[in-house]
């Protein structure tokens, strides 16, 4: 039972069944899509960071903004969190490894497949998919490139993975629990994980739905999305935020439970609310079903209809005050010290919480009316994403890394990049919120000389936070090659729970007898 | 282990369940969305012939009805109305007319797909012969006026003083092939 991995480095990682393996598989896989995604996003700011155009065409601008966004969302963050979930999980609740260990293999391995598809539509004729993130039809069905069938093929393939993921997630933590590991003691990592996966075994199916529509729409002559033959374009926002809207929450809910483990080791105390933070998270997950049309309010609804996504929307400010509120609780009158992962997350909710006042601001119908499509709603979501899922996600891979390894990484290169980070963020995404209540529209490869300094600062601020994570990048290579080692099972003194009780760097193989829980 | 055979029952209901949310998404939704704009008369979309039953004239409103016709994306034919208002009392049944030309070489079929503002106006709409209950098949070079017949029902919302009825021209001579060979 007790033997390693295979020495043979082909058999390891392409048939590895073992959860730390596959996880760290995502993790680096997903770094790469981050560099990737990130590289997109250079090329976007090196276009706006002058007004007219310099450097490439329009068409391949909104291929840019296109792929930015399905490769951050789809190839970097959501791979990311699942990636800690297959690590940590078992630890967490002391099983030996996730429940479906070989369908866990085909879920990691289909994704490279998926984004080398995706991918490939930029070296082909007709360009990558030039049609937003969202991919409203009629834009991805009548006016689509010929490429728009990758895109789809894709898209079903990361779906199958995410769903097999979220799957083994629910099953490892339903069935496989250390005796004694109730529901009510999980860790809050794991809570927010078996909602995420529930959330996404409900609405991932529906954007393969969406996207199968498209491909009958464009190839087999149906008319779920045209007009002409009695379809609606309507339709396809409906159904896209249905999936697009609990697909927000799917990417910040681990986020949420990252912060959760984190704030409590560094404030030396137990996390303030426990069961608040539970059932913040399911209202949160339950009202994420309930809201979508808030992204369509120049859709043309009516009254009433605008009203009550409006009202729903705002509803979710409260479980997320509740969560707030016992993160700041809990670090009140802690002893504090402020440790890279620590740094984070306190940025994390400093930052999170300013996206979410400016969620707020759009969820106001009347409003959103000025704000949409405008880089308002560009400021407003890089805060919840990046200053939330990535800030999250960074911290994680800190906090963790030394168990992981056995190795320290280097405190002093972590601070350095959190406020060159810190810093670099605000001075990327700040400066949009002007230029969209300015009225700068989003996705478009020029604009008008009015918004010149603020682009460019934004630009700056970008090239900057880019650099900050080849920074990341060498800390962690570092790391995992020449770091410190450490034996210290505990390795944070603050730290609580079940992965701090094995030994440091975590053996391939863990608890192959059942922890006891008190 | 009899922790498998859990495994398995776990993950058969789990994808029965993605799969059930597949079918939702392409089999339930669509309709759903159709249904609930049917009933609640958004989205503009007017229903199909109405028969005219015994409605009074009601002489003390004179509701001002607008027509657009509008191409869509690459529709080449000659597409307006012959003219862009009328003025009528609701329960008054009334005949305009729209001029379409198919300037192209080539026999084409098109569809008008109807739409009413403001919304709430769309139940009371009624047409009771309209062009767009069929498609029309214009040989090269032909021309046409299709005739709409419309009575706007006398519970027409007090507020509304001004319907526009817009007809958006699509060209659907690829998905009717059969149709194209027997306009001559």
């Amino acid at each position: 039972m007790a033997h390693g991995p295979s020495q043979n480095f082909f058999s390891r990682w392409l048939f590895s069944t073992n959860h730390k393996d596959i996880g760290t598989l995502y993790l680096w896989f997903s770094f790469a899509m981050f560099l990737l995604g990130g590289a997109f996003a250079m090329v976007i700011r090196a276009e706006l960071f002058q007004p007219g155009m310099q450097l490439i065409k329009p068409e391949f601008f909104v291929q840019m903004t296109t792929m930015h966004g399905l490769v951050m969302v789809f190839g970097a963050i959501m791979p990311a969190f699942v990636g800690l979930a297959n690590w940590m999980i078992p630890m967490m609740i002391g099983a030996p490894d996730m429940a479906l260990p070989r369908m866990n293999n085909l879920s990691f391995w289909i994704l490279p497949f998926a984004f080398a598809i995706l991918t490939s539509t930029l070296f082909m004729e007709g360009g990558g998919p030039n049609f937003g993130w969202t991919f409203y039809a009629p834009l991805s069905t009548t006016y689509a490139p010929d490429t728009v069938n990758y895109f789809i093929f894709g898209v079903h393939i990361m779906g199958a993975s995410s769903i097999m993921g979220s799957i083994n997630i629910i099953a490892t933590v339903m069935n496989m629990r250390a005796p004694g590991m109730t529901y009510m003691k999980m860790p809050m990592f794991v809570w927010t994980w078996v909602i995420t996966a529930f959330l996404l075994v409900a609405v991932m199916p529906v954007l393969a739905g969406a996207v199968t529509m498209m491909l009958m729409d464009i190839n087999f002559g149906t008319s779920f999305f045209d007009a002409a033959g009695g379809g609606d374009p309507v339709l396809f926002q409906h159904v896209f935020w249905f999936f697009g809207h609990p697909e927000v929450y799917i990417i910040i809910l681990p986020a949420f439970g990252v912060v959760s483990q984190i704030i409590p080791t560094f404030s030396r105390k137990p996390l303030f609310g426990y069961s608040s933070m539970v059932y913040a998270t399911a209202s949160i997950a339950f009202l994420s079903f309930i809201v979508w049309a808030h992204h369509m309010f120049t859709v043309g609804m009516p009254i009433a209809g605008e009203l009550y996504f409006m009202y729903a929307t705002m509803l979710i400010a409260v479980p997320t005050g509740v969560k707030v509120f016992n993160w700041i609780t809990t670090m009140y009158k802690g002893a504090l010290t402020f440790e890279t992962p620590m740094l984070f997350s306190i940025a994390f909710v400093i930052l999170f919480t300013f996206g979410g006042f400016t969620g707020m601001m759009l969820s106001i119908a009347a409003a959103d009316t000025q704000y949409h499509d405008t880089y308002f709603v560009v400021a407003h979501f890089h805060y919840v994403m990046v200053a939330g899922a990535v800030f999250s996600g960074t911290a994680a891979v800190y906090y963790w890394l030394p168990k992981w390894c056995g190795r320290m990484y280097d405190e002093t290169m972590g601070k350095v990049q959190f406020w060159i980070a810190f810093i670099a963020f605000n001075i990327t995404f700040m400066p949009q919120h002007f230029l969209g209540l300015a009225g700068m529209p989003r996705r478009y490869s020029d604009y008008g000389l009015q918004f010149a300094d603020w682009n460019m600062v934004s630009s700056i601020g970008a090239f900057l936070y880019g650099g900050a994570q080849l920074l990341f990048l060498y800390n962690v290579i570092r790391t995992i090659g020449w770091g410190k080692p450490i034996s210290d099972p505990q390795v944070w003194e603050g730290a609580q729970g079940l992965e701090w009780t094995l030994p440091t760097p975590a053996p391939f193989h863990t608890f192959s007898t059942p922890p006891v829980i008190k | 282990m009899s922790g498998t055979s859990t495994h398995r029952n776990l993950l058969i209901k789990l994808l029965m369940g993605a799969v059930a949310m597949f079918a939702f998404a392409i089999f339930v939704l669509p309709p759903l969305y159709d249904l609930f704009c049917e009933v609640t008369g958004i989205g503009g979309k007017t229903g199909g012939a109405y028969t005219a039953s015994e409605i009074t004239i009601d002489t003390s409103r004179n509701v001002e009805v607008q027509f657009v016709a509008t191409n869509n994306a690459t529709m080449p034919w000659d597409f307006y109305p012959t003219e862009h208002k009328v003025f009528v009392h609701p329960g008054e049944s009334r005949e305009i007319t729209f001029f379409a030309r198919n300037k192209t070489g080539r026999d084409m079929v098109a569809q008008a797909i109807p739409n009413v503002l403001p919304n709430n106006a769309a139940d009371y709409f009624h047409k009771t012969e309209c062009f767009c209950f069929n498609n029309q098949p214009l040989a090269a070079g032909e021309q046409a006026e299709l005739a709409v017949v419309f009575v706007l029902d006398p519970d027409l919302p007090i507020s509304v003083n001004t319907v526009t009825l817009s007809y958006t021209l699509f060209d659907i001579t690829d998905r009717v092939p059969m149709q194209v060979s027997q306009i001559q």
